[in-house]
């Protein structure tokens, strides 16, 4: 419980400075005031229309992709597992760049985070039923790695054969991530999917804590193999399927997070699920903080800095489990 | 000018260009590979002297001369399919490539390469160039003129200014220094994205485009297909500037290329400044 209050006083500074933090050079009680009075300003119209959502979509998407990759961690028993990586964030691209190429997601708004969800599920149902409980590190990494590589292609094949001339020059933000730009709108559309999902990862902690003493203790437990499945299932795919669709596939948040946080919650998979939503928020605002500082004229894509942090650590978990299991 | 004498002045302009001779030394197997010189060879190309325009120029969202294009054979600026057509003149823009330009040359074809018009003189200038390289000096004469005359046209009282700001996708935005720029000046309004220091064409944040404050914002038009890139025409913040009158306000393809139908954008939105200062005449 020691680790609850730095967390949340650290999203909570952040969450302030990605308000505060933008081109327009609006003051810090100058921004506060205006979020909070009712006027048609200008600097209103910024931190309510353009800063809020910012703030709040990296909160949502960073905490979800935590808590899913703590979740998938716990459920594979396997540190490599995280979204991103495994291609879960690739099918869910996938399945949004389809809905807008189509014309559904212009149809109906709701077809946009359905489609990426559909894609996320798919891209999670494989992995899993390649690499279930029992698979070995070796099995993840390599589904992993075509699911990534199959829904990559198609991606690009989409926004390639698309009419729209930016269309092709969007890959880039399809596989990174950007929340630029972004609006309450895509706030509304990404919200209920986040909170079913994060519902779902949540009560997973109990058999997550009983899965780690092996599958036949859980079971014997009263843990429900296949209901603990579904819900990490479905919750994965609502929540990256949701983050996804308005904010394109950011990778490594649900692997570093987790692994950071891991030892400060003694091990306890059920414990790192709150953990790792706090510390992804925590993640997801600071590089977004850090792309609007860094390049603020170029829009550089999340996914870049989360990679330049994700890779290192990646590098040396596999360095760490080459002995063991692989 | 009353519109009787501008159609009469055109129709004029026609006949002249119909009937006009060619040089003697002017080139008669003309391909084109440039959108912009595209547009502006057609209009001022005898019967029969241009042979190929750009697969650009039949398309309606870039192309304000889709419907005359189809009458010419397509080309991909590649520079194989234009040697084989043997041009004894090819047009470009400096926009093309390098590597196409000097392969020509190479290949003994010449090239005229014209420059992109940045402003509304450009246009008259780009037009005398035309007419020159094709040999048909003279119907470029009669249509600077012509040109001439519909933007005497246009100026009118223009103490109320409006303050706009052009708006694309991806966030890009366009200052004076732009023919999208000067269309803006010309119609009678003020550039809010210039005054705030965006003199060319950038970049412009959303908050900044919240912080200037336009009386409207004049969007880029939309093209088939979904794109993220054009999403941030949807944003909120924009909806706030555009509103009655002024929500069809949209860049299109008389906007791209520096031809005389320029002019039909400025009319266009001269009519939408009149619609919100209450000019309406």
């Amino acid at each position: 419980m020691r680790l609850v209050l730095p967390l949340v006083l650290l999203v909570f500074v952040l969450f302030a400075a990605s308000l505060l933090i933008g081109p327009a050079g609006i003051g810090v009680w100058e921004g506060l005031s205006a979020l909070f009075t009712m006027d048609e300003s200008p600097q209103a119209l910024v931190m309510r229309e353009i800063r809020l959502p910012r703030a709040l979509l990296a909160v949502m998407i960073g905490a979800g992709l935590g808590v899913s990759g703590a979740a998938m961690q716990g459920y594979l028993r396997n540190p490599l597992a995280e979204p991103g990586l495994i291609g879960v964030s690739g099918s869910a691209a996938l399945g949004a760049v389809i809905a807008i190429q189509t014309g559904a997601a212009t149809a109906f708004a709701l077809a946009l985070p359905m489609a990426a969800l559909a894609g996320a599920l798919g891209g999670v149902l494989v992995v899993v039923a390649l690499a279930g409980p029992r698979g070995t590190s070796l099995t993840l990494i390599l589904a992993g790695i075509a699911v990534s590589a199959m829904a990559g292609a198609l991606t690009s094949l989409v926004l390639n054969l698309s009419p729209n001339p930016f269309a092709a020059s969007e890959i880039v933000f399809w596989m990174m991530g950007s929340l630029a730009d972004r609006s309450m709108t895509h706030v509304w559309l990404a919200l209920p999917f986040m909170v079913i999902g994060g519902g779902l990862l949540a009560a997973t902690g109990r058999g997550l804590d009983a899965m780690t003493l092996g599958e036949d203790a859980a079971e014997a437990m009263g843990i429900s193999m296949g209901r603990l499945r579904l819900a990490v299932v479905i919750g994965t795919a609502c929540i990256v399927g949701a983050g996804t669709a308005v904010a394109g596939a950011i990778g490594f948040v649900g692997l570093v997070v987790p692994h950071v946080l891991r030892p400060l919650v003694g091990g306890r998979p059920g414990r790192l699920l709150w953990a790792s939503a706090l510390g992804g928020a925590a993640m997801l605002l600071a590089a977004d903080i850090a792309v609007r500082i860094v390049l603020p004229e170029r829009d550089l894509k999340l996914g870049v800095l989360t990679a330049l942090v994700g890779a290192p650590l990646f590098l040396h978990l596999i360095l760490k489990l080459r002995g063991t299991r692989i | 000018m009353t519109r009787i004498q501008r159609i009469l002045a055109g129709t004029v302009a026609l006949f002249v260009a119909a009937v006009q001779p060619v040089q003697a030394d002017a080139p008669g197997r003309v391909v084109s590979i440039n959108l912009c010189t595209d547009q502006l060879a057609m209009m001022l190309a005898a019967p029969g002297q241009l042979l190929s325009v750009s697969h650009v120029a039949s398309d309606p969202r870039s192309s304000a001369m889709a419907g005359q294009a189809g009458n010419y054979r397509m080309n991909h600026g590649l520079a194989e399919e234009i040697y084989v057509l043997q041009p004894d003149l090819v047009v470009a823009g400096t926009w093309t490539p390098h590597s196409t330009v000097s392969m020509l040359e190479r290949l003994g074809v010449p090239v005229a390469v014209f420059q992109p018009a940045r402003t509304l003189a450009d246009i008259r200038e780009r037009l005398v160039q035309m007419g020159e390289v094709l040999g048909r000096p003279a119907v470029a004469e009669t249509m600077v003129a012509e040109f001439d005359v519909r933007l005497a046209a246009l100026q009118e009282d223009m103490s109320d200014r409006p303050r706009a700001a052009l708006y694309y996708a991806n966030g890009y935005t366009a200052g004076d220094q732009t023919l999208a720029g000067q269309i803006l000046l010309a119609a009678g309004f003020a550039n809010a994205a210039d005054e705030a220091g965006y003199r060319a064409g950038m970049k412009m944040p959303l908050e900044m485009l919240a912080m200037i404050a336009p009386e409207t914002v004049i969007a880029a038009r939309r093209y088939p297909g979904g794109s993220r890139s054009e999403e941030i025409l949807d944003h909120p913040v924009l909806g706030a500037f555009r509103s009655g009158s002024t929500m069809t306000a949209m860049t299109d393809q008389d906007w791209v290329c520096g031809t005389p139908y320029v002019l039909r954008a400025v009319e266009d939105l001269a009519r939408t400044r009149r619609g919100m200062t209450g000019a309406d005449r």
